[in-house]
């Protein structure tokens, strides 16, 4: 079961940037093949960037519809980015780790 | 998309319908939308796609008790209460009262990456939470495309649409989806394609200068449906569609006759006026008082307790009530008791079919028994020509159906056949005045025809049409072997004419004692030979005598002769010579 599970560290820092907590939501329909590849890959693409600093929410939209309004969410899944702001939104199954990265803003777009 | 699951063959059959209440739709469609299957309504920017969508949800929660998800793409829920609460919609009350969801959804393309598979689920929970929120059977998708401009993956949304149209029916909630006009296919992005039951197609054309909408339903699988464009209006009072076939020629007739305020006009329509809730032409070039006898009638009617609603596009009601003063009308204590009021605006103000909405409304709002267009020519520049006669064909439908009496007036230019330009319009009117300039002798003199006037026996006599400080009135022109003489030369004309007969009465009594003078002298005469007559009466009466007298003297002397000879035998004297000789 993925809903709201939460992956929470100790604010570690182990890089030079001062800490920051990223908040991350991942938008999802029931536990559907695109669903559950996608948080596999979030969960790898955190742990292999963000290590210790991001906590990851699992919103099943099959149970909590009302959600859909507040991050006007059409596509599923969508992983909305919370903090740091700017809001970012990236949908689909996050196979594409650079498209994830650049969307994220981990790193430049090339 | 299925296709042949409807056989509309029998009655039974036939395809549910949904009302949407809005104006003249219904009656274009025969009944609304198909229940529960998705429609279409496309059309270009500012076309009223969004009003449409909305007015069919508000009137679905307010009048029929379904209600409605109004998904917006472009407006939020703000911006889109106040733009339909500028039209009388109580969109905010209804969201209260829990009839309408309004949800905005917002796709900022900037804000999303994608990355891999993904389907539109999320939309499909949105919708359905909100439908189920309130038992909604009605659903408003407003500019799906929006979609195709926020999700970069037009193969994924388009099986996704698919999908949705498909999920939509299988709820059973009726739908308006509406789409940007395409180039050259309905839709910018083809959805047409995927709504196929019933499509509605919406356009605003610009005509020199003045815009009108249309609305046309270009498809509506398994129902008849007016296939023609109708143009539709955007008031008040939310959309109003104007089908010219809605009412048909079934008007209640009215046998009640109705003056004109002239009562040489009466005379020559039969002598009563026109009838009740006919519809009457009046047709003139500038300045031949077309006005003033359309002021002239509304006065009449105002004063015998009728209303009056007096519709000017070309005067302010102060300048009509001025210068119909000059003539000796009054309308201000009408306007003041209520019995005539006056709509003026500028023909170029908006559309025809703006002004045919104003008109139906104040018509609708003031409930009066006549109306006065003056001048119907004046819409002609807010339309074509042949706009122009549909929207008065509607008029006069609405009019008739209301049992109201109508005068147009209309202007002709000079130089064009005074009958001509008309035509369109002729054919729809109950009677027709022709007002007409006479030139000649140096002046213009106003006379008066009526060309028509249906189901009354009527004059067709010119008339010369005067306007003085008393008022309107008509007098014969003169009809004489010169022609048609009016103004001063029927004034002269009439003084000449008065001349000749003076010559002529003197000449009679000339001659006249010349007889009596000659009867005098006969009788003269008559008495002298009378007299002369009598005289010789006399004569011979006095000679007869003599003769008696002779014959009795001469028997009596016989007789006393013959008693001298002792005759025994009496002797007859006779005067005359048979009898014996006297001297035997």
């Amino acid at each position: 079961m993925m809903k709201t599970r939460t992956n929470q560290h100790p604010k570690t820092v182990s890089q030079r940037q001062p800490a920051k907590l990223w908040q991350l939501r991942l938008y999802v329909a029931g536990q559907t093949p695109k669903s559950l590849t996608a948080f596999g890959n979030l969960k790898q693409i955190c742990e292999n960037h963000l290590k210790g600093r991001y906590r990851i929410q699992v919103i099943d939209l099959l149970a909590q519809p009302h959600l859909s309004i507040g991050d006007q969410i059409l596509a599923i899944p969508t992983l909305v980015r919370k903090l740091p702001q700017p809001m970012r939104k990236i949908i689909g199954d996050l196979s594409n780790t650079e498209r994830v990265l650049v969307g994220l803003d981990l790193r430049a777009a090339a | 998309m299925k296709t042949n699951g409807y056989k509309p063959l029998t009655p039974a059959a036939r395809l549910p319908k949904c009302p949407t209440g809005i104006q003249g739709l219904d009656e274009i469609t025969d009944g609304g939308l198909p229940r529960g299957r998705p429609t279409l309504v496309c059309g270009g920017a500012g076309c009223g796609k969004t009003l449409f969508a909305a007015e069919f949800l508000v009137r679905g929660a307010a009048q029929f008790d379904e209600p409605g998800v109004f998904m917006s793409f472009e407006e939020t829920g703000a911006e889109l209460q106040a733009n339909v609460a500028s039209l009388g919609f109580d969109l905010t009350g209804l969201i209260r009262r829990k009839k309408i969801v309004l949800d905005h959804v917002y796709i900022e393309r900037s804000e999303i990456t994608e990355t891999g598979e993904y389907d539109l689920e999320g939309l499909f929970v949105r919708l359905n939470h909100a439908l189920d929120s309130i038992g909604a059977k009605r659903v408003v998708l407003d500019t799906l495309e929006a979609l195709f401009a926020g999700l970069p993956n037009e193969a994924i949304l388009r099986a996704e649409l698919r999908r949705l149209f498909r999920w939509l029916k299988d709820k059973g909630v009726t739908a308006i989806i509406t789409a940007e006009r395409g180039r050259d296919q309905m839709t910018r992005h083809g959805l047409e394609e995927y709504v196929s039951d019933c499509v509605i197609l919406l356009d605003h054309r610009v005509n020199d200068q003045i815009a009108t909408r249309h609305l046309r339903v270009v498809k509506y699988r398994g129902a008849l449906h007016g296939t023609n464009e109708f143009p539709f209006l955007i008031g008040d009072e939310g959309l109003s569609v104007l089908p010219i076939t809605s009412l048909g020629l079934n008007h209640k007739v009215s046998n009640e006759r109705i003056s004109t305020g002239i009562p040489r006009l009466d005379a020559m329509l039969g002598g009563r006026g026109f009838f009740r809730g006919s519809s009457i032409l009046l047709t003139g070039t500038p300045g031949t008082g077309k006005t003033s006898l359309a002021a002239c009638f509304a006065q009449a009617a105002a004063r015998r307790g009728d209303r009056v609603l007096f519709f000017s596009f070309e005067e302010s009601p102060g300048q009509i009530i001025r210068n119909m003063r000059s003539i000796g009308l009054h309308m201000e204590p009408l306007v003041k008791s209520g019995w005539l009021r006056f709509h003026a605006a500028r023909p170029t103000l908006c559309g025809l079919e703006m002004h045919l909405a104003t008109m139906f409304r104040e018509i609708t709002r003031y409930k009066p028994a006549v109306v006065i267009v003056d001048p119907i020519t004046s819409l002609l520049s807010a339309g074509s020509n042949h706009e122009t006669k549909g929207m008065v064909t509607r008029l006069i439908d609405f009019l008739k159906g209301a049992e109201v009496t109508s005068l147009f007036t209309s202007l002709t230019h000079g130089g064009h056949a005074l009958e001509q330009s008309e035509i369109a319009m002729s054919s729809l009117m109950d009677s027709w005045l022709l007002l007409q300039d006479l030139e000649g002798n140096g002046e213009r003199n106003r006379v008066l025809y009526v060309l028509k006037a249906r189901g009354m026996a009527h004059s067709n006599q010119v008339r010369e049409f005067l306007i003085s400080k008393r008022g309107i009135d008509l007098v014969d022109a003169y009809i004489g072997p010169n022609g048609v003489l009016t103004g001063a030369s029927r004034v002269a004309q009439a003084a000449r004419e008065k001349a000749e007969a003076l010559t002529e009465r003197q000449e009679a009594a000339d001659r006249k004692r010349e007889l009596e003078r000659k009867r005098t002298a006969l009788e003269q005469q008559i008495a002298g030979l009378r007299s002369e007559y009598e005289t010789e009466v006399v004569e011979l009466r006095r000679i007869d005598q003599q003769v008696d007298t002779k014959t009795r003297v001469l028997t009596a002397e016989r007789t006393k002769l013959g008693r001298l000879r002792q005759a025994d035998a009496t002797v007859t004297a006779t005067p005359h010579g048979n009898s014996r000789p006297k001297g035997k």
